[in-house]
């Protein structure tokens, strides 16, 4: 009974706390971060750097969107959608109530608006902008029907599954159809959308200020601004966090990662990203066509020791085109271990010509999927020149680069894809199918074509059950895995850097969050 | 120094500004690299790169493309961005003034403790104080502005805050009215002290950093060109004549010994002008230097051409205006028409 009673009291005591705790705190404070340049444009269907992309998805919103760590695809302004039996058609029901910033009504004017523009060329905004990577967003939308304020239909011209996932990328904002009117050619220096901050004002190459929208519909920000800096120097963004001048310092080097987790005032997040850095093995030269001199060349390289000394062990090895953060991935191939002998031998076995000198194209920038590219290639040079294979390292500007290779001008040349818009697809297909090989503006560089594998990946983009793409997908890398066409070498890890002060710092395997959920104590 | 002389020069402005155009204009096209490929990156299908192209005018020949950018610029417009569609002028306007701000800090810095540096040691030739300063100045001359910048900020700003690392004024205070766009200036005109005292901290250690190559050149040169006229006759009657020794130090010999030192200081102001690219990246100054660089390295033509065209001008001005300061300095050397 006195047990009972001291319970109850404590429950009865505690009762204040515990609903108060379960109150949301009240939004304060400034959040500021700092990242390596200044955004370009925030109109991001037009958008094809980095910088204005993490910036932007603070303010803009789309259909749907990738959950917050991993990638998979939720809904965001839309609330629910629908493929119609044919695969033709895809239905989306809106969410309703939704203001736009500049206190326009979102609904499905504003999506066919923001979505016409890109692919219609008879739209009144089709002439505003110039529409970037049309085949990562709405290339193969062919209409788009307004079927009641909330319900809106895309019509494709294929049936394409990956589809999805194209809504949730960067490219596929919704904007105020007034203020797209409004600042024609300059909105995206003038962003409206509908997300959880609100553009206030942008000094170039130095800061972009947004607000906390107070009206936001889903989960209200619990920062009063965020500031984003462009500290271009490295170093000074290393400083600035160590001195409290930023709360968020993005894209330090591994040293510098060294010193914030050994900071007891700061911390890190770590994720395996999405990306992928590969040598692309150019499957068209004489001297590459045969599969066992691509496979002695796989044999050849410790990717270990790789990612030790150039990635500083940020980085896991890759062995599919694709990381094993994307759904898909086909665990059960087995790498190919790295094996001097058994490399030596393949190329005796296939008659390799150890006089022949191969190029091996380094790329003259580094990337986040490959960051010191220069020494990479030094050291695949030099596991190449212990089984006998010479290589002569080329290097040149960068869109000399992307054009010669995209060309096939290179042997063996070096690359890698952020990860786009984290479907299977975007990789296979886009990377390494045969419709994708042709010459010029090749994005699949080894030239690979493989009817067998080409066929799955189409097979895919018209499956809409995942358990049936999944398995796809799956045979296809075995096909990729059996035939070598590239040396995959990397998955980086993304690590963001921060204050303590922070609590639920997000990190998604892209690396772009939006910030509403950051608490600053 | 009549107006005949001065327009002359002004029309010759024109001619070196046209000149610089065609060369420049050229010289982009020249270097590798395709500005739409540079745009769509590593992967972009040859139909998204070709509508680019269209789009950004690059699929006409090159004689109509300088004739279109010369019909543009000389109605005011120096084009779009192709990176941010926004007007190349306005892009450069924020910056140049940011880096306008930064150099005449710099400027000042290194004229006043340069000068005043130079003038002491050659007065007290052999001296210490010689000794010490004109050591300093070796090591500022050799000094790698980055390693410095950065051991500025670890020592001021990290270990002992006591001066901000980056920007050009503390958050919050953005907000002064632009009248001229130097924040220290406005924020006086404005008559908002907090904005004025925080605006100067922010540019102590950027101006102290650009400052400490050219401090050390005016130093050097300041002391040997005092040194040759502190020996001359004139300099002996002022004595004579019962001068104050500082009125025949500042009038008399340093107003001689000055003509090298200006002739210095404008090629610096120039060179700070374009090469604060360094200052403007450890400290995050948002300057023209850094934008040149960007715009460079993502081939955004008309930013480029703008800024360099930009650069000339001021350039070909200060040139201008040194020659109009020597003739104030030595009359002898006024130009005749």
């Amino acid at each position: 009974m006195k047990k009972w009673l001291i319970a109850l009291i404590l429950v009865l005591f505690m009762w204040p706390f515990v609903a108060f705790s379960g109150e949301k705190p009240a939004a304060k404070g400034t959040l500021i971060w700092g990242r390596g340049g200044d955004s370009v444009n925030l109109d991001l269907a037009q958008a094809t750097d980095g910088e204005s992309i993490k910036a932007g998805i603070q303010i803009l919103e789309n259909l749907v969107i990738f959950n917050k760590d991993t990638m998979d695809v939720e809904p965001q302004l839309a609330e629910s959608w629908t493929v119609s039996k044919n695969g033709l058609t895809w239905t989306f029901k809106l969410r309703k109530g939704i203001k736009f910033h500049d206190g326009e009504p979102f609904n499905a004017k504003a999506v066919y608006d923001s979505f016409a523009r890109i692919i219609d060329k008879n739209h009144p905004l089709h002439g505003y902008g110039k529409w970037r990577y049309l085949s990562l967003s709405l290339k193969q939308v062919s209409k788009i029907d307004i079927i009641d304020d909330y319900t809106i239909a895309l019509i494709t011209k294929k049936p394409y599954a990956p589809l999805l996932n194209n809504l949730a990328l960067w490219l596929c904002p919704i904007l105020s159809p007034k203020a797209m009117e409004e600042y024609k050619d300059q909105i995206g220096q003038h962003p409206v959308g509908t997300g959880p901050f609100k553009f206030v004002k942008w000094v170039k190459d130095d800061q972009i200020i947004l607000e906390r929208n107070a009206d936001y519909w889903g989960e209200k920000a619990h920062v009063n601004k965020l500031v984003l800096k462009s500290i271009p120097e490295p170093s000074s963004r290393l400083m600035a966090l160590q001195s409290g001048a930023v709360d968020i310092a993005d894209d330090l080097d591994p040293d510098s990662i060294k010193l914030v987790e050994k900071n007891p005032e700061l911390s890190t997040i770590k994720r395996p990203s999405v990306n992928v850095g590969y040598l692309a093995l150019n499957t068209e030269k004489p001297y590459l066509k045969d599969i066992r001199v691509r496979k002695a060349l796989n044999h050849a390289i410790d990717k270990d020791t790789l990612i030790k000394a150039v990635f500083q062990g940020l980085a896991v090895p890759a062995k599919n085109p694709f990381a094993p953060s994307i759904w898909s991935y086909n665990d059960k191939i087995k790498p190919y271990d790295y094996n001097p002998a058994k490399a030596k031998k393949l190329l005796k076995e296939a008659g390799f010509d150890l006089k022949q000198e191969l190029t091996l194209w380094a790329m003259p920038v580094s990337r986040v999927y490959m960051p010191d590219p220069v020494k990479t290639a030094e050291l695949i040079q030099a596991y190449f020149s212990a089984i006998g294979v010479k290589a002569k390292i080329v290097r040149m500007d960068w869109g000399a680069y992307l054009k010669k290779t995209a060309n096939g001008e290179h042997d063996m040349c070096m690359l890698g894809w952020l990860g786009g818009n984290a479907d299977p697809d975007n990789f296979l297909y886009g990377l390494l199918s045969s419709d994708t090989a042709k010459t010029p503006g090749a994005s699949n560089v080894s030239l690979w074509k493989n009817a067998e594998f080409t066929a799955l990946c189409k097979k895919a983009q018209k499956t809409f059950k995942k358990t049936e793409r999944t398995e796809l997908y799956m045979k296809a890398q075995e096909i990729f895995h059996e035939e070598a066409p590239w040396i995959p070498l990397a998955h980086t890890t993304i690590v963001r850097c921060y204050n303590k002060k922070l609590k639920n710092v997000p990190l998604r395997p892209n690396g772009l969050n939006s910030f509403q959920m950051v608490v600053k104590d | 120094m009549s107006i005949g002389y001065i327009s002359r020069r002004l029309l010759h402005l024109a001619l070196i500004l046209f000149g610089v155009s065609v060369i420049v204009f050229l010289m982009l096209r020249m270097i590798p690299g395709d500005p739409a490929q540079l745009l769509l990156g590593e992967y972009s299908s040859p139909e998204e790169l070709a509508r680019l192209r269209t789009q950004l005018g690059l699929d006409q020949s090159l004689l109509t493309q300088y004739w279109i950018y010369l019909s543009n610029v000389l109605q005011g417009n120096l084009g779009n961005s192709i990176r941010t569609n926004a007007p190349v002028a306005g892009e450069i306007w924020v910056r140049l003034i940011a880096t306008l701000e930064l150099s005449l800090a710099a400027m000042l810095i290194a004229t006043f403790f340069g000068v005043a540096a130079g003038v002491i040691s050659a007065i007290r030739q052999h001296s210490l104080w010689d000794y010490l300063s004109m050591f300093f100045a070796l090591v500022g001359v050799s000094m790698p502005i980055f390693w410095l910048g950065l051991m500025l900020i670890y020592f001021l700003s990290v270990k002992y805050p006591v001066l901000p690392m980056m920007g050009r004024i503390a958050m919050g205070l953005e907000e002064v009215p632009v009248s001229t766009g130097l924040i220290v200036i406005d924020a006086v005109i404005a008559g908002n002290f907090t904005a004025f005292a925080s605006a100067l901290k922010h540019l102590i250690l950027p101006s102290l950093t650009l400052a400490t190559i050219p401090m050390a050149i005016v130093a050097r040169i300041t002391r040997s060109s005092m040194l040759e006229v502190i020996n001359k006759d004139y300099i002996r009657t002022a004595r004579a004549k019962g001068m104050s020794e500082a009125v025949v130090i500042l009038r008399h010999a340093l107003r001689n010994a000055f003509l090298p030192v200006i002739t210095v200081l404008g090629l610096n102001m120039g060179i700070l002008m374009g090469g604060a690219v360094l200052t403007e990246t450890i400290f995050s100054w948002p300057g023209l230097g850094r934008y040149v660089v960007d715009s460079l390295m993502g081939r955004d033509y008309a930013a480029v051409q703008g800024c360099i065209l930009i650069f000339a001008a001021m350039m070909t001005v200060i040139n201008l205006a040194v020659d109009l300061v020597y003739g104030f300095l030595d009359p002898r050397i006024r130009v005749n028409d």
